[in-house]
């Protein structure tokens, strides 16, 4: 069954599909950054309907301002729900590994869940949840469940794909034990991801309007009267709410794990010389797409959080955790066959044995 | 004596009714930053059209004396426990050329603000409460839509109006809970009509450049105030 996936995988288009799916998941993305940037997320008040209409059947002609963006963030999304099915259920057809039927089907589930919190983003925009604003609380659900749904689509795209299982081999042949590297870079970016929902869900423009520094300093500060002095200046085209000492620490945290995690995936990225050269490979890749979004994130401050910016900072961000969320997988993967390798095995059945071989350990 | 009686309750009665106009201005000390261009209303193929000529934000409107406009003066203390009607009356708030007009309107908790729609197009009307009583509403408000009702039952220090279809498009009402407010004009002067003579603590609170409040005794013939509020 292992290898079946792979070759009626390739041979029925699935990997090509998923890998459509996929990057049809992150236009998504990438138009929903466009809704949070621009502000438009209210301009269509009802949902599933579109101002009264069935979504599918809105005019054309009332598709203006911010209903553009928020409309068509709509019908892609639903599209992309279509996509998952259609891919989840041609993974089964196909008889593909258990596992990556259950990601499919996992990725139907999220889709529906994502679906459901764009809708109460928008019909619970004024209630609190938790003490928390539901435009703030549903909104950060959305971008979170959003990301991890692509590193999802990712995966099942890697898994269906022809190199899948020679990665898997190469890796297992990697040094052992760095799994727990990788497990943490996700966990950084999935904390990176979550700081940055919060921050542009909280419409309040940029807490700190320069960059390396902040107001001028190396620590900003944070006392009312500074904070007063600030509000009273910040004259946005678009009504920002106010910045408060949290939020402005909210992006010093930011700015602060971006230096982490960069210098994280740069340590992967040269020491590890005696890793694979298609991880080191692709480390190098991903530790680039970390480069881009460092300078991503300064041009986004540089240029008042203009939304082509911000929504391309959020685009890398969703890429850089598919990368991470897919490298972990291969790893946990490789580092799993390497151990079925070595199963321990009772002393009697030990046939083959050689110095190289740890003790009670059989190749199988 | 009876007589004297009722002649006592008659002049006591009418001082509790005796009510001055409290008249002043408020003016703005430093210098604000420059508007700046709308360039995004200018850009967009409907608001651009109606609009005549170039258009800037509104955050600090100052007058040629230093007085600011768009300022909410309101009667803060002095009237706890007193219950008034709200007027027949409506606050009437327009959206023209992509832009709420007034900036900024007044209205009493429980009187109905209209809001229209005098443009040839779509906005949507979208006002997230932030005390509690008041009922948060999105509406869409169509080309030759009819004027919508709603009304503010709490006091609400800014409520604030938005369209999301045109996102720099936003307007406030100013709801206070007594009768006694009112609006600077773009020169900073107001004008509290009706206030019975008593002392009050009266604020002034702008958008950006915050709130002050003063204590007020008025008399009779009413009263004069000047406030100040200062960017920093």
């Amino acid at each position: 069954m292992g290898s079946r996936v792979n070759q009626l995988a390739v041979g029925t288009g699935v990997h090509a599909f998923a890998v459509f799916t996929a990057m049809w998941a992150l236009l998504v993305i990438s138009i929903g950054g466009l809704v949070t940037s621009k502000g438009v997320g209210m301009s269509v008040p009802d949902w599933p309907t579109t101002y009264g209409y069935n979504m599918f059947f809105f005019p054309v002609r009332l598709w203006e301002g911010g209903i553009f963006h928020e409309h068509l963030h709509r019908l892609v999304a639903s599209a992309l729900g279509l996509w998952t099915v259609i891919l989840a259920a041609w993974i089964t057809a196909v008889r593909a590994d258990r596992s990556v039927r259950l990601l499919g089907w996992a990725a139907v589930v999220a889709v529906v869940i994502q679906g459901l919190l764009g809708g109460k983003r928008v019909l619970l925009n004024s209630v609190d949840v938790l003490g928390i604003p539901g435009s703030v609380f549903f909104g950060v659900l959305h971008a979170m469940l959003a990301q991890l749904f692509f590193a999802l689509l990712c995966t099942i795209a890697l898994m269906t794909g022809r190199g899948w299982k020679q990665l898997v081999a190469k890796v297992a042949e990697a040094p052992p034990g760095r799994g727990w590297i990788y497990l943490m870079l996700v966990a950084g970016v999935i904390l990176q991801l979550a700081v940055a929902a919060s921050m542009r869900h909280q419409h309040a423009g940029l807490a700190i309007p320069d960059f390396p520094l902040a107001y001028g300093r190396v620590l900003p500060p944070t006392d009312p009267s500074f904070l007063d002095q600030v509000n009273q200046r910040r004259l946005g085209v678009v009504d920002d709410a106010p910045i408060t000492a949290f939020q402005v620490w909210l992006q010093m945290g930011h700015r602060g794990l971006a230096v982490l995690l960069v210098g994280l995936v740069g340590f992967l990225a040269f020491a590890s010389p005696h890793e694979p050269r298609v991880w080191r490979l692709s480390i190098r890749w991903l530790s680039a797409l970390f480069g881009i979004q460092f300078c991503l994130g300064a041009a986004t401050i540089w240029s008042n959080k203009a939304a082509d910016i911000a929504t391309a900072h959020v685009a890398t961000g969703a890429s850089i955790l598919a990368g991470c969320f897919v490298m972990a997988f291969a790893r946990f993967s490789g580092e799993r066959q390497r151990k079925k390798r070595f199963q321990p095995c009772p002393k009697s059945s030990c046939l083959l044995k050689s110095p190289a071989e740890p003790a009670g350990g059989q190749l199988v | 004596m009876k007589q004297l009686i009722h002649l006592a309750a008659l002049v006591a009665g009418s001082a509790s009714v005796l009510a001055g106009d409290v008249t002043g201005i408020v003016t703005l000390k430093g210098t604000p930053p420059a508007e700046k261009p709308i360039a995004p209303l200018a850009a967009d193929p409907n608001c651009g059209k109606a609009a005549k000529g170039p258009v800037n934000t509104r955050h600090y409107v100052v007058g040629s004396g230093g007085g600011l406009g768009n300022v909410f003066v309101y009667v803060k203390g002095g009237l706890e426990g007193k219950k008034f009607e709200a007027p027949a009356t409506k606050a009437v708030i327009d959206q023209v050329a992509c832009l709420y007009e007034p900036y900024m309107i007044g209205a009493q908790a429980g009187q109905a603000v209209e809001i229209r729609n005098s443009d040839a197009f779509l906005h949507n009307v979208n006002f997230m409460k932030s005390e509690a009583g008041n009922t948060t509403f999105n509406f869409a408000q169509g080309a030759g839509a009819k004027p919508v009702e709603k009304t503010f039952v709490n006091q609400e220090v800014f409520a604030k109006l938005q369209c999301n279809v045109h996102p720099w498009m936003f307007g406030y009402v100013g709801v206070s809970a007594t009768p006694y407010f009112a609006v600077t004009d773009k020169d900073g002067k107001f004008t509290l009509k009706g206030l019975p003579a008593g002392k009050y603590t009266v604020a002034f609170k702008h958008l950006k450049a915050g709130e002050v409040t003063q204590e007020l005794e008025v008399k009779d013939s009413g009263a004069e105030v000047k406030a100040t509020l200062e960017v920093k």
